[in-house]
């Protein structure tokens, strides 16, 4: 049942001369890995690597000092977080004995084994691990460009997008629109714009409350569409507007000094404030060490989350194919864990542990007004698959108890898994 | 004494079948997504309660009623359980019921 990475290699056409890695570290000695990227997955795979193998020698390689989640970025949108709150730095990965490295990983060479830094340093490497999470496909989008996100921010990446939104957010007159426009393909986080939808409803309703939000989307469905409409209705009455694709909703050109969302047929819906989220694909380094295949992203082996192309080089988080599994900070954490299991396994010549992956998406609606998606995955013939019957969404039917705990729970989660990636709460 | 002894091979062989199944390795693996929100290595730093040094009975009663759906206060754990088996849910109790508080 399990597929080994030769079985897996071999069966996607690998030659067998790519399978030949050398086990131990080409320096004598310790197995130097190198992680880039120090989000979700990247530092998750840095630690648990050290941890499973305090040998190895591990590289972090990330060019902020400072990590903003993406997860409880919309809280902040909503005034319930402090930004602070929902930054972290690296310290105590280095305290783990993770060499930490602030630089930006400018191209890969995955035949010499050597990563080029920004500044024109290189470091070699035994195994390569790459969370380098999204980048933006440009030019997909009519009239949204990289000079256009300083006037209709994506915030997709937290940082200085997600503090502009926030202060256009509070420029903003009683009685404005908030329009979002969602995008087409897949995206990280798909719950992630009908939560921002609720914290900016939340926002209005406390400080703004003749305002509207609205959103015009590429899709018929949502991520726990049923759950967030009846939040909706019960916390802001008729506030948030959703526009199907079908009803008109997909947007096909962005006028940001107009800040004008135009649709497929041709309306022009006019913001106070426009949040426009790009369409998508994994992390620029991705496609520079030819990992990623013609749908921009990168396809993995489950077992492992080696690249399917690349022996030698492993994939976390939203830059890879992993479907069922979401692209969600929680799956990159397991993702992390997973591949650093199987690295250490194979570098010591020993087959990997069985993959075992979970998800939870805890979304807030209002404060006290939580609601969440679960799954439990496993690696079969190199494909991840749901355990059958398995995870599903929160209740319809359950009471205020239960939002209330899962919004706790939410919190929760949060402190646990910055406690796990950065271990700062 | 001699009470005990065919209990004690009872149970040698069940952990010996066990082992067989479930190396260290693996069960480290299946417990790795608990971290997320249980905390590092079971010890929750907020309102998900720990898990590190919970009594491995008590712990697999407890998933158990998880599992089948008969626990009064589950929010995710019902949903969660469900993605594993008993011979699963037992070695993940032991493991936790292992790491101190
Ligand atoms: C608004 C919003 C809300 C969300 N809420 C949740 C939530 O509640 N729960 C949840 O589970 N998920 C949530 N997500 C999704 C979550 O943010 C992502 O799935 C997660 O960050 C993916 O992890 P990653 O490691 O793939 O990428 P990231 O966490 O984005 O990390 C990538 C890192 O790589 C670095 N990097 C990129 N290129 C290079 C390079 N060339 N050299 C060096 N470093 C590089 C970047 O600087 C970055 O630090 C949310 C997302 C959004 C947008
Ligand atoms: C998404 C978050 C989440 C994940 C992942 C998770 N748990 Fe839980 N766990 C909870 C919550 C919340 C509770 C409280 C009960 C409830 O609301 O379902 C709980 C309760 C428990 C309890 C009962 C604790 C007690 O004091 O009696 C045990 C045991 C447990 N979990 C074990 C696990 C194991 C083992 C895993 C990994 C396979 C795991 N949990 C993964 C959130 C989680």
């Amino acid at each position: 049942m399990k597929a080994t990475r030769r079985d897996v290699l071999l069966a996607m056409g690998a030659g067998v001369g790519a399978l030949a890695l050398p086990r131990v570290g080409r320096a004598q000695g310790a197995a130097h890995v190198v992680v880039i990227g120090g989000g979700f997955g990247g530092a998750t795979a840095a630690r648990y690597l050290r941890r499973l193998n305090p040998d190895l020698r591990i590289t972090l390689v990330e060019p902020n000092e400072r990590f903003a989640t993406c997860p409880f970025s919309n809280l902040y949108l909503g005034g319930l977080r402090e930004w602070d709150s929902i930054t972290h730095g690296y310290d105590d990965l280095r305290a783990a004995g993770v060499d930490v490295i602030h630089a930006r990983a400018e191209d890969v060479d995955t035949t010499a084994r050597t990563v080029t830094l920004s500044g024109g340093s290189r470091l070699d490497w035994d195994r390569l691990v790459l969370s380098p999470g999204i980048d933006f496909r440009w030019g997909e989008l009519a009239g949204y460009d990289e000079a256009a996100v300083e006037l209709a921010p994506h915030a997709w990446k937290a940082g200085p997008q997600t503090q502009l939104l926030r202060s256009q957010l509070e420029a903003m007159e009683d009685g404005g629109s908030f329009v979002m426009v969602v995008p087409q393909g897949a995206f990280r986080c798909p719950p992630g714009p009908y939560e921002r939808a609720s914290m900016v409803a939340h926002y209005f309703r406390t400080h703004k409350p003749r305002s509207k939000v609205i959103i015009l989307d590429s899709q018929d469905r949502f991520s726990k569409q049923p759950l967030f409409q009846q939040g909706w209705q019960a916390l802001y009455g008729d506030m948030i507007e959703w526009v199907s694709q079908t009803d008109d909703g997909l947007v096909v050109e962005v006028d940001a000094a107009a800040r004008e969302a135009v649709t497929a047929f041709g309306t022009r819906h006019k913001a106070d404030v426009l949040n426009v989220i790009p369409p998508q694909k994994a992390g620029l380094i991705a496609e520079r060490a030819g990992v990623t295949d013609d749908t921009g992203w990168v396809p993995v082996v489950a077992d492992s989350f080696e690249s399917a192309r690349v022996p030698g080089v492993y994939v976390l988080g939203d830059a890879t194919i992993a479907a069922p599994m979401p692209k969600s900070g929680f799956c990159a954490n397991a993702q992390g864990k997973v591949a650093a299991a199987a690295i250490t396994a194979d570098l010591a010549g020993r087959e990997p542990p069985p993959a075992s992956f979970a998800n939870t998406c805890y979304s807030l609606i209002g404060p006290g007004y939580g609601i969440s998606v679960a799954g439990v995955y496993r690696a079969e013939d190199g494909k991840v698959v749901e355990v059958p019957d398995s995870g599903g969404v929160s209740p319809l039917e359950a009471g205020p108890e239960f939002r209330r705990a899962e919004a706790e729970y939410g919190a929760g989660w949060y402190a646990a898994i910055c406690a796990d990636i950065w271990g700062t709460a | 004494m001699i009470r005990l002894l065919p209990i004690l091979a009872l149970s040698a062989g069940l952990s010996a079948a066990h082992a067989q199944e479930l190396d260290p390795a693996a069960v480290q693996v299946l417990a790795g997504p608990c971290a997320s929100c249980h905390g590092p290595d079971g010890r929750s730093p907020g309102a998900i309660p720990s898990i590190a040094g919970l009594p491995e009975a008590d712990a697999v009663a407890r998933m158990l009623a998880f599992r089948d759906g008969t626990d009064p206060a589950a929010t995710i754990m019902s949903r969660l359980m469900k993605g594993y088996d008993e011979a699963e849910i037992r070695a993940l109790a032991r493991w936790f019921a292992e790491i101190a508080q």
